[in-house]
């Protein structure tokens, strides 16, 4: 077997193990990639990018929604729900725990700490992001060598609380 | 009513988010179910015929398919429960009322756990209540409540609730025979 890819496939392995081990993906992710098959080559990278342009939008949103003379909680509430509820299906673990403690402060119409939180939100959204394009580039590496991707070895171990 | 040649099943998926519709899509379709999503309950009730805010003959009396030019059937619906404008419980209630579609399963689905909710939603007739992210399990308890509403197009008298076996679940979702815990 080609040394080569070998070694690429070792490395797409240990980048998404280590994505997991930090908690920037759970076991939802997972889910994406049992979904993606030979009639559906290209589901989890065409879910992955709806989250992307979703989220950037949800972003500004919420930046605009903070910047208002008087914000309208109930506004931003749902527009931190739809990001929840986005990161939550793709798996994107930190972005979605994120959106949780915005939430709270949110309910408390706490604005230094939404500013806070949105902030953390966008340094996870970023960080997720670009660890996906990572991947996705390897992924694409391992293909074109005429390998395939294998779905994600280690798991974490602990049960995803539903919060 | 009318023959289906079709043997696949006929999933109504309802959600606002792109997101969770393409996910539920692609869940449905690896069980092999014919799935039509759309964006919002209005648009469900639309496609349904029921949507009583457009009606395509000024003389019916009676909300039916047969405003399209084929009957729709519908197997089962899965909604979500938190959509702008029409909620999934709104929904359900909506199509319990109709007389086309009030025997057809309904499946909600939500990303938050509230119990009082879903209590709510399993009394006024939903089948199931699905925590989100949706998963490949929770798509797999759907088909007795399809393989039922099947049988009973064929043996209408023949079904009787109350000899329904009780569904176990685990925690991630709901059936109306589960006493809901205070959780």
């Amino acid at each position: 077997m080609d040394v080569g890819l070998m070694q690429m496939q070792r490395r797409l392995a240990e980048y998404t193990s280590a994505l997991f081990k930090e908690g920037i993906l759970d076991s939802q992710y997972v889910q994406l990639q049992e979904l993606q098959d030979e009639s559906n080559p290209d589901f989890v990278v065409e879910v992955v990018s709806l989250f992307f342009t979703d989220s950037e939008k949800l972003l500004n949103d919420l930046s605009r929604d903070l910047a208002q003379q008087n914000v309208d909680f109930k506004r931003v509430d749902a527009h931190v729900h739809q990001l929840k509820g986005s990161s939550s299906s793709i798996g994107a673990e930190r972005v979605k725990n994120a959106c949780i403690v915005f939430r709270n402060f949110c309910q408390e119409k706490n604005i230094p700490g939404c500013l806070r939180c949105l902030q953390q939100i966008k340094q996870e959204f970023l960080l997720v992001k670009s660890k996906l394009e990572t991947l996705f580039k390897l992924e694409q590496q391992v293909v074109a060598a005429g390998g395939s991707i294998p779905t994600s070895g280690s798991l974490p171990t602990v049960q995803q609380p539903i919060l | 009513m009318g023959v289906t040649a079709a043997s696949q099943f006929h999933v109504l998926a309802v959600d606002d988010s792109l997101i969770d519709r393409k996910l539920i899509e692609r869940l449905l379709k690896t069980s092999s179910y014919q799935v039509t999503a759309v964006d919002s309950g209005s648009k469900a009730l639309e496609f349904l015929g029921l949507n009583e805010q457009q009606p395509r003959n000024a003389n019916a009396t009676s909300v039916s398919p047969i405003y399209h030019n084929q009957e729709i059937e519908v197997n089962l619906i899965i909604t979500d429960y938190f959509m702008p404008e029409m909620t999934g419980y709104d929904l359900l209630r909506k199509i319990k009322e109709s007389n086309s579609y009030k025997d057809v399963p309904v499946v909600i689905m939500s990303s938050e756990n509230v119990p009082s909710r879903i209590s709510q939603c399993l009394e006024d007739g939903a089948e199931e209540f699905f925590l989100k992210p949706v998963q490949l399990a929770d798509v797999n308890k759907l088909k007795p409540h399809l393989l039922r509403g099947r049988s009973k197009e064929h043996h209408p008298n023949s079904e009787n609730r109350k000899d329904r076996e009780e569904i176990l679940s685990p925690e991630r979702t709901r059936t109306r025979y589960d006493v809901p815990e205070v959780i």
